[in-house]
This record gives C-alpha cells, sequence and structure tokens, in this order.
C-alpha cells in the first residue's frame, strides 16, 4: 500500500533524527540534505537503507546523487 | 597410506605488531590535498596514521612483528614449520614474502606462503593456520598480516589518502587440548569485485556508499553466525575486533551485533586501515593497554577487495 507523504515525511523525520541528530521538526521537503541538513554520503546510505526498512522501497546507491532533497526521497518513495 | 596425527584443537599463543615510526596527522595531510581535520575525524575516524618509509618494505614490517610474536609466545625460531604471510601489497609477486620473512627470523625450511584475501586476509590466515595445526599438517605456525598500503595510494585523491596506512600484526598459533580459535565462517562475493579495485592498476580505489552499504546490512549476520558456531553468545564477549576499515563501519557492524558491553576495537583512529594487519595490530595494542585479560573471548570480522569476508572467536593467551 502506497505510503502518503506526510506519513513518509514523518517516517524520515524520525529516521534523520536517529542518523543525523537532526531534529525532526527541521526535516522539511524543501530543505536540501547537503546544505540544509550537512548529513554526508555515507549517512544518505543509512537513511536510504532505514527507508527501506521502513517503507519497503529500495534506494539503491546509484540512485542516491540524484536525491538532493527531502522531497526528492519522498517522491522517490511514492513513485 | 598413513595420515598425519591431528590436535584436539588450536589456539594463538601470542601476538606481536609492527607500526613505522613516521607519523602522518591529519594536518599533516591538509598540506597535501584539499581536506581537513574535521572532516576526516566525521567521516572516517582517523585521526593519525603510521606511513612506512623507503626502508620499510612488506618484508621488513613481517619480520619485525612476527619477531615480537615468537619472543612473546617463548617459542624459538627453529620450533616453527609454517609461515603464512596475508598481503596484498607486496609489490614483488616473485619472491613472496612468507619464505623471505621465515629466513630473517631465523626459522628453518618452514612451509612458507603468502595468502592474499585483501582486509580479510588475516581471519583467512589464521583459519588456514588453525586447519594445518587440528590435522597435523605443522606443529606451530606463525601468521603475519603485513600491508604496505602506501605504495598503492594516489597521495592527491583526498578520498583515499586519509584511510590507508602501513603495518603489520602476528600470531603464533599451536596446538592445544582446549580450542583458541573458533571455527572460521568465511566467503566472497565476486559479482562485486569491482566496487575495490586498483584504478590504473596502480591506485586503490572504492566505491565507498556501496562498500558502506555491504559492511553495514550484509556483515553482521557473519560474525553473528561465528559466535553460534563457536557456542559463544554476544554477551560473553569481551572484545570485537572487526577490520578497522572506517570507524562508521566498525561502529555500524558493532551497533548490530546484540553485545554492549564488548569493548570494540577503535585502532583506526591511531592506525589508519592497514588491511590484513589491521586485526592483529589492534588486538596486540589492545593486549599491551591491559583491555584484552588471558583468557578473554574476541570476535574477530575481516572484510574487504574481492569483496571477501571472514569472521571468527578467538581466546586471548
Amino acid at each position: 500500500m502506497a505510503h502518503s507523504e506526510e506519513e513518509i515525511l514523518a517516517g524520515l523525520g524520525e529516521i534523520i533524527d536517529e542518523i543525523a541528530g537532526v531534529p525532526a521538526a527541521d526535516v522539511t521537503p524543501e530543505k536540501s540534505f547537503v546544505d540544509d541538513l550537512d548529513i554526508d554520503s555515507l549517512s544518505m546510505v543509512e537513511i536510504a537503507v532505514a527507508a527501506q526498512d521502513k517503507f519497503g522501497v529500495e534506494i539503491p546507491d546509484d540512485q542516491l546523487k540524484d536525491l538532493k532533497t527531502v522531497r526528492d526521497v519522498i517522491n522517490y518513495i511514492q513513485k | 597410506m598413513n595420515l598425519s596425527a591431528p590436535a584436539p584443537g588450536a589456539r594463538v599463543v601470542a601476538f606481536g605488531e609492527y607500526q613505522p615510526g613516521n607519523v602522518v596527522s591529519n594536518d599533516d595531510l591538509t598540506a597535501r590535498v584539499d581536506t581537513s581535520d574535521e572532516w576526516i575525524r566525521s567521516r572516517v575516524g582517523v585521526e593519525e596514521r603510521r606511513i612506512a618509509g623507503a626502508d620499510e618494505t612488506v618484508v621488513s614490517m613481517a619480520v619485525a612483528a612476527g619477531g615480537k610474536a615468537l619472543a612473546a609466545g617463548g617459542l624459538s625460531p627453529d620450533e616453527i614449520d609454517l609461515v603464512i604471510v596475508a598481503t596484498c601489497t607486496q609489490t614483488d609477486q616473485i619472491p613472496h614474502a612468507a619464505s623471505s620473512v621465515a629466513s630473517h627470523l631465523g626459522i628453518n625450511a618452514p612451509g612458507a606462503f603468502d595468502l592474499n584475501a585483501a582486509c580479510a586476509g588475516f581471519c583467512y590466515a589464521l583459519a588456514v593456520a588453525s586447519d594445518a595445526v587440528r590435522i597435523g599438517s605443522a606443529q606451530n605456525v606463525l601468521v603475519v598480516g603485513s600491508e604496505k598500503l602506501s605504495e598503492w595510494v594516489d597521495w592527491d585523491d583526498r578520498s583515499t589518502c586519509v584511510i590507508f596506512a602501513d603495518g603489520a600484526g602476528a600470531a603464533v598459533v599451536t596446538a592445544a587440548d582446549e580450542p583458541g580459535i573458533g571455527p572460521v565462517v568465511w566467503g566472497s562475493s565476486g559479482e562485486r569485485a569491482d566496487k575495490i579495485h586498483l584504478r590504473e592498476n596502480r591506485y586503490l580505489f572504492q566505491e565507498g556508499q556501496t562498500v558502506f552499504r555491504w559492511t553495514t546490512t550484509e556483515l553482521y549476520p557473519v560474525a553473528l553466525e561465528a559466535l553460534e558456531r563457536a557456542g559463544v553468545a554476544a554477551t560473553e564477549l569481551t572484545a570485537f575486533v572487526p577490520h578497522q576499515a572506517n570507524l562508521r563501519i566498525v561502529e555500524a557492524i558493532a551497533r548490530r551485533l546484540g553485545a554492549p558491553q564488548a569493548l570494540v576495537a577503535r585502532d583506526i583512529v591511531t592506525a589508519g586501515n592497514t588491511s590484513s594487519a589491521s586485526i592483529p595490530l589492534a588486538i596486540s595494542r589492545m593486549s599491551e593497554r591491559g583491555e584484552l585479560p588471558s583468557g578473554s573471548t574476541v570476535l574477530t570480522l575481516g572484510f574487504g577487495a574481492g569483496l571477501t569476508y571472514a569472521a571468527q572467536v578467538l581466546r586471548i593467551p
């Protein structure tokens, strides 16, 4: 079953809080992982793995470089 | 046909290590490549590493570490009948390192060979040594991991030169009534061999995100299986000593073992990533600091290019 945008955003907030220590409230769709949230390439892998566990959608490494904002990830999971 | 007489078990009786004297700090590297102490610490976990000089080779570092292990174990060179050197950075393929190492140590006419399973090499070599002793092919084995990675690093590539370093670690394996080396769990994933390779046949290259995902998601079950096969509970471990690839990988795997009491090796912080040398180097240094009492139980996990991996449980001599 597809997840709503709100569900995915809330889930990503929890994941990013746990992995990168960024408060979930700061995780909003327009935020850039690198520029706004200071998340590096290895943390992006951890976020992708945790998102796969939570939402059942695999995000391969070769896709990660194209997922620049939180919205990009939401769209990828909903796709 | 007669067969060799088997031994009930094998154990490590001593460890030894060697590190080059030349300490290279993160600040030293910022003079050469566009990086920073903060970036290196947060991405890789290294604060300083040892880099060999021109007169320090895979063979000479193995001799130093092996000699220290022999002395610590109270064995004379003529008691050793098999020498295995785990290395992937020996520049000359012919001659290989092990027989030269044996000769320099005064070990007379042992079986001698090199073993290349990249950063998993020490765990592979220890398993082979244990089996040789148990089956009776050898009585006392010197196992050394020795690497001069600095010769295979592009010192203008900031993604790799901050990680890799040089050094050697050794173990002496002998027959024992009470086993001190558990069953090895090993394997490989050759379909991903291109993920860590020599660029231009010269410089170490790895796909960082892919290697990070592999190591942090697929290897902890290998470590847990080694515990299960040895009959040791995770809660009984004194320490977890994985290959010192990257501090974030080390800590990510450790979190998934269910062994919160276990000391986790963080030798990479001051030794860098020394490939097949990293596990015996870490154990030897931790033992010298009194962190691994005699009889304590340690879980090793080697992993690296190939891709290869291996894990086993050890008792500290």
